[in-house]
C-alpha cells in the first residue's frame, strides 16, 4: 500500500471503503489563475428527465407519469429551476448551488456518438471521440497545460487502481482507490444472484450468503424495491471530500476525475434512482466542503454516457436512450439557469421515436469550459477532441 | 463423443486465454501435451531443495526478527513463478496434471518448516514424473526432504537401531500411515496397525542431511531399524533397499491403481464419477504397471470426461482461469506477496498450504459455502476493476461459448459498465465451473 505522504497526512485511510465510486487525479499542472477542474462520470446512463424534470412540457405526463416526482411545493416535491424544469428532490444541495448562481444544468446533451451500448458509449465519452482512442480527453487536457516544475514527475498518489480511460494517456496521472476494499453495489449483487438463481449449486449458496449480509429478499428477486444493505455507492461523498482536500492543497493536483455507478435503472426506477441521486448530491457538496475557499476557482462537469428512453418500460424503468442532462457547477460557473435547447417531447420530436433528441454536443459544453476556465486555445481543443472542428465551444458557462 | 475445443481447454486445462485461441483438434492437442519433455521453463534463480535447506539452516542460526524472514521471499518467488507459468502456458493439461499430483502428494507450509522447499518439491519430485511411472514419482516424493520433513519421517528412528539406543528417539508413523492411506493403497486395501508400524520401521533412516555442504536426502543406517519386516503379507529386508522394494510393491498394488483412478476421476470428471469411468482408468494403470501417461490418455478417452461443466472450479482454478481470460499476471516484484497467490489465499486456498496431508478437496460441497460464494463475487468485482479493453461480452463468448453463455451475455448487456459486466461474467454459474 503506497498511500502518498499527502494522502496520509490528510487521513484518507478511511475514505476508501466505497462501493462503485472511485477517484483519479492528474499530476500537478499549472492552470491560469490556479483553477481547478473536476469531471464526474455517472456510469450506467443517468435518466436526465428524472434528474431535471421538464414539468412544463405538456406531453411529459403522457409518457412517464409513473416516474414523476411530486409536484413543486408538495412534500418530497421537485425543486423549481425557473418555471419549466424541476430538480429531483434528492438533489437539494445542487438546488442551493443553483440559487447561488453556481449550478448550471444543460439539458438534451449527448456525445457525438449514437451507441446505446454502455461499454462503447463510455469509451467514446471518455475518449472524446466517436470511436475508442488509447488516451482520454482529460489526459490530453493535462498534456496541453504546463507542468508544475516545483513538483517531481509522477509524484505518486497511486494506490494501484485502474485509471479511468478519460485520464489515461501520455500525461502522468496518479490514481486512487482501494482495490481490496471495494464490494459490488446491492444492485449488482442482485443481478448476480438472479443469474445464478437456477443453478442448484451456486444459486442457493449465493442467496444464503446475501441474506446473511442482510439484503432484503425482495431485492434478490428483482422486484425493483429500493436496495438496502452494505456496499452501494456510499463511499462517494467521502471520496469526493478527499478529492476536494487534495485539489485545494497548494502543491496538489488541479485536475481530477471521479466516477459513481448505479444509474442503469431498467426496473423500479422511481425508487432506485433515489440512492444514486442522494449520493451524487452529497458527494458534490462534500467536494465543495473539501475544496474550501478554492471552490470559487473550480468548475465541475457532471456527465453520463447517454440518456434513457422517454417511455416507461414494462418493469417501471427505462431503457438505453440518447440525450440526457449534464451539470456544470462550481464557484467559477455562471449558473442559476438551465442551459441548452429543449427539443420537446411530442412524438415527432423524439429521436428514433423513443429518446429525448440531442440538441447540444457534450464536447461543445466541455470545450466551453476548457476554453474559458483553463484557457485552452482552439488548436488545443482540436487535440483534446479530435475531429470536432464543427463543434464550437459553448459560451457563457464561466464567470468573466 | 464430441471433442469440443472449449471444453477441452476448460476441463483439462485452465480455460481459454483472452485472445480466444482454441485448438483445431482438441484430442491431438491434449495428447501432444503428454509427450516427453516438460516445456515449462523457470528462472534458474529459483532455489533447489539444497539451496532451500541451506537457507533454512541460516535462518535457524541467525534468528531474524519477525518480518525479516530469509525463507519467506524464496517461497513467494517460487509460488509466483509456478503460478505465472499457468497463466501463459501452452500445455495447460500437463500443468493441471502437475498440480493434481502435487495435491495428491500434499506438502504444506503449515508444518515441518518446509516453506523454502515446497516449490522445489513440485519442480523436483512431481513435475519430471507426471507422464512417467507412478512408482518413480512415489520414490522421488518419499526421498524428497519436503515430504520427509512435512510428515516427520526425517526424525523417525528405529528403537533397536544404534541411534535408538537409550530410548530418547523412536519411531514416527506419520509418513508411513499417510503413505498407505492417502498416497497409495488407501484403507480399501485392508491393512492393519501392525502393517503401519512395520512400514514405519522400514522407512526409518530415510532422512534429511541438513548440515552438509550439499544438504538433501540421506539414508541414515544408524537410525534404521534392523531386521526383516512384514507388511501386508510380504517380507522386506533391512536397509534402504527394503524401503525401495516396499515402495515398488505399493506403487504397483491393485488397490493403489483403483485409488489413483478414483482421485483422477474426481478431479477430471465429476464429483460422482461412474463405476465405468473408474474401471477404465484403473485398467489403464494396471495394464501398464502404473504409467501416468497411459492413465492421462485414458482420461481423454473417457466419455464422461467430456460432459461439460460438471466440476465446480476451486479458488485455485478460478483465479488462474480469470487471469488467463482477463490477462493479468502476477506482481513482477518478487519481494511482495504474489497477486495470484494472494487472491487464492483470500478465497480460502493458499498455495502449498493445505490444512491437512489429504490436500485440497475436489468436491464442490467443500467450496460452495454461502460466505465462500460471496467472497468469489467480491473478488470478481475487484478483478473487474481493471477490465481489459476487449468487449466484456466477447470475453463471455470466449470463456463460456456462444450458446452456453447466452444467459450470462444477456445479463452482461444489462450491466451499467464494463466493470459490472465483467463481474457478472466471473460470477456466472458457467465461469464457476470447468
Amino acid at each position: 500500500m503506497m498511500l502518498s505522504r499527502r494522502a496520509a497526512l490528510l487521513g484518507l485511510g478511511a475514505a476508501w471503503s466505497l462501493g462503485s465510486a472511485s477517484l483519479a487525479l492528474a499530476d500537478p499542472v499549472r492552470t491560469p489563475g490556479d483553477r481547478r477542474f473536476v469531471v464526474v462520470m455517472l456510469r450506467g446512463a443517468m435518466d436526465g428527465m428524472s434528474a431535471v424534470v421538464p414539468y412544463g412540457d405538456a406531453t411529459l405526463a403522457k409518457w412517464r407519469a409513473p416516474l414523476l416526482p411530486a409536484a413543486i411545493g408538495q412534500p418530497d416535491g421537485m425543486l423549481d429551476l425557473g418555471g419549466f424544469f424541476g430538480l429531483h428532490p434528492a438533489l437539494s444541495g445542487l438546488h442551493t448551488l443553483y440559487a447561488a448562481g453556481e449550478m448550471l444544468p444543460v439539458h438534451a446533451v449527448a456525445g457525438g456518438y449514437r451507441s446505446r451500448s454502455h461499454f462503447e458509449a463510455q469509451d467514446y465519452m471518455e475518449s472524446g471521440a466517436d470511436h475508442r482512442l488509447t488516451s482520454g480527453w482529460l489526459n490530453r487536457v493535462v498534456g496541453a497545460l504546463p507542468r508544475d516544475p516545483s513538483q517531481p514527475e509522477g509524484n505518486g498518489l497511486s494506490v494501484g487502481l485502474s485509471t479511468p480511460l478519460i485520464l489515461r494517456g501520455p500525461a502522468p496521472v496518479g490514481a486512487y482507490a482501494p482495490e481490496a476494499s471495494q464490494a459490488p453495489s446491492p444492485d449488482l449483487y442482485s443481478r448476480i444472484a438472479a443469474l445464478n438463481a437456477d443453478d442448484k449449486l451456486t444459486g442457493p449458496a449465493i442467496a444464503r450468503g446475501l441474506a446473511a449480509k442482510s439484503f432484503a429478499t425482495g431485492t434478490l428477486s428483482g422486484d425493483g424495491g429500493e436496495t438496502k444493505g452494505k456496499g452501494g455507492s456510499g463511499g462517494f461523498p467521502a471520496l469526493a471530500e478527499a478529492a476536494g482536500h487534495l485539489l485545494a492543497s497548494a502543491d496538489g493536483p488541479r485536475i481530477a476525475a471521479l466516477e459513481i455507478g448505479g444509474w442503469d435503472t431498467h426496473a423500479g426506477q422511481k425508487q432506485r434512482l433515489n440512492g444514486p441521486l442522494r449520493q451524487l448530491d452529497a458527494g458534490l457538496m462534500a467536494l465543495r466542503t473539501g475544496l474550501g475557499p478554492t471552490w470559487r476557482d473550480t468548475a465541475v462537469l457532471v456527465m453520463t454516457e447517454f440518456g434513457r428512453t422517454v417511455r416507461v418500460n414494462g418493469t417501471g424503468g427505462t431503457d438505453h436512450g440518447t440525450a440526457t442532462v449534464a451539470f456544470l457547477l462550481g464557484g467559477s460557473v455562471s449558473g442559476g439557469r438551465v442551459g441548452g435547447v429543449w427539443p420537446g417531447l411530442a412524438q415527432t420530436a423524439l429521436f428514433e421515436n423513443r429518446d429525448l433528441a440531442p440538441t447540444t454536443d457534450i464536447r461543445a459544453l466541455a470545450k466551453g469550459v476548457l476554453h474559458a476556465h483553463l484557457g485552452l486555445r482552439s488548436d488545443q481543443l482540436e487535440t483534446v477532441f479530435p475531429g470536432s472542428r464543427g463543434v464550437g465551444p459553448m459560451g457563457r458557462l464561466i464567470r468573466a | 463423443m464430441a471433442f469440443d475445443a472449449l471444453h477441452a481447454a476448460t476441463r483439462f486445462g485452465f480455460g481459454p486465454t483472452g485472445d480466444g485461441a482454441l485448438p483445431a483438434d482438441p484430442r491431438s492437442w491434449l495428447i501432444a501435451q503428454l509427450g516427453p519433455g516438460d516445456p515449462a521453463r523457470f528462472p534458474t534463480t529459483l532455489p533447489s531443495v539444497s539451496d532451500g535447506l541451506i537457507l533454512l539452516e541460516e535462518q535457524h542460526k541467525l534468528k531474524p526478527p519477525p518480518g525479516e524472514s530469509l525463507v519467506a521471499p524464496l517461497y513467494r518467488a517460487d509460488a509466483s513463478a509456478q503460478l505465472n507459468a499457468l497463466v501463459s502456458t501452452t500445455a495447460p493439461f500437463r500443468e493441471r496434471l502437475v498440480w493434481f499430483w502435487a495435491n495428491h502428494f500434499t506438502v504444506s507450509t503449515r508444518r515441518g518448516d518446509i516453506r523454502p522447499i515446497a516449490g522445489a518439491f513440485v519442480r523436483e519430485a512431481i513435475r519430471p514424473y507426471v507422464t512417467g511411472r507412478f512408482g518413480d514419482m512415489l520414490l522421488a516424493v518419499m526421498r524428497h526432504p519436503a515430504m520427509l520433513l512435512y510428515l516427520d519421517n526425517a526424525s523417525s528412528v528405529g528403537p533397536d537401531s544404534p541411534a535408538g539406543q537409550g530410548g530418547k528417539h523412536g519411531l514416527n508413523e506419520n509418513l508411513a500411515r499417510e503413505s498407505l492411506e492417502l498416497h497409495t493403497v488407501s484403507p480399501a486395501a485392508g491393512y492393519s496397525q501392525a502393517d503401519v508400524t512395520a512400514y514405519a520401521s522400514i522407512l526409518t533412516g530415510w532422512s534429511v542431511d541438513r548440515k552438509s555442504a550439499d544438504p538433501g536426502f540421506v539414508f541414515r543406517d544408524r537410525a534404521h531399524q534392523p531386521g526383516d519386516k512384514r507388511v501386508m503379507g510380504r517380507v522386506f529386508p533391512a536397509g534402504e533397499a527394503g524401503g525401495i522394494l516396499m515402495l515398488d510393491m505399493l506403487a504397483t498394488h491393485p488397490a493403489t491403481y483403483r485409488h489413483l483412478a478414483t482421485k483422477l476421476a474426481l478431479h477430471f470428471v465429476s464429483d460422482t464419477p461412474s463405476p465405468d469411468t473408474i474401471a477404465h482408468l484403473t485398467e489403464a494403470l494396471a495394464t501398464t504397471g502404473g504409467d501416468l501417461r497411459a492413465v492421462s490418455l485414458a482420461l481423454i478417452s473417457t466419455p464422461e470426461a467430456w460432459v461439460p461443466r460438471s466440476k465446480l472450479r476451486t479458488p485455485f482454478d478460478l483465479v488462474i482461469a480469470a487471469a488467463r481470460l482477463v490477462g493479468f499476471g502476477d506482481d513482477p516484484d518478487p519481494s511482495r506477496h504474489g497477486r495470484l497467490a494472494g487472491m487464492m489465499a483470500a478465497l480460502g486456498q493458499p498455495v502449498w498450504t493445505a490444512p491437512l496431508p489429504n490436500g485440497w478437496s475436489d468436491r464442490a460441497a467443500d467450496w460452495c459455502a454461502p460466505e465462500a460464494m460471496i467472497a468469489r463475487i467480491d473478488w470478481s468485482y475487484r478483478v473487474a476493476a481493471r477490465p481489459p479493453e476487449a468487449e466484456p461480452t466477447q470475453l463471455a463468448r470466449i470463456a463460456l461459448g456462444p450458446d452456453r453463455g447466452q444467459r450470462t451475455i444477456d445479463a452482461m448487456r444489462g450491466a451499467g459498465d464494463r466493470r459490472d459486466a465483467l463481474t457478472l461474467l466471473l460470477s456466472s454459474p458457467g465461469f464457476q465451473r470447468r
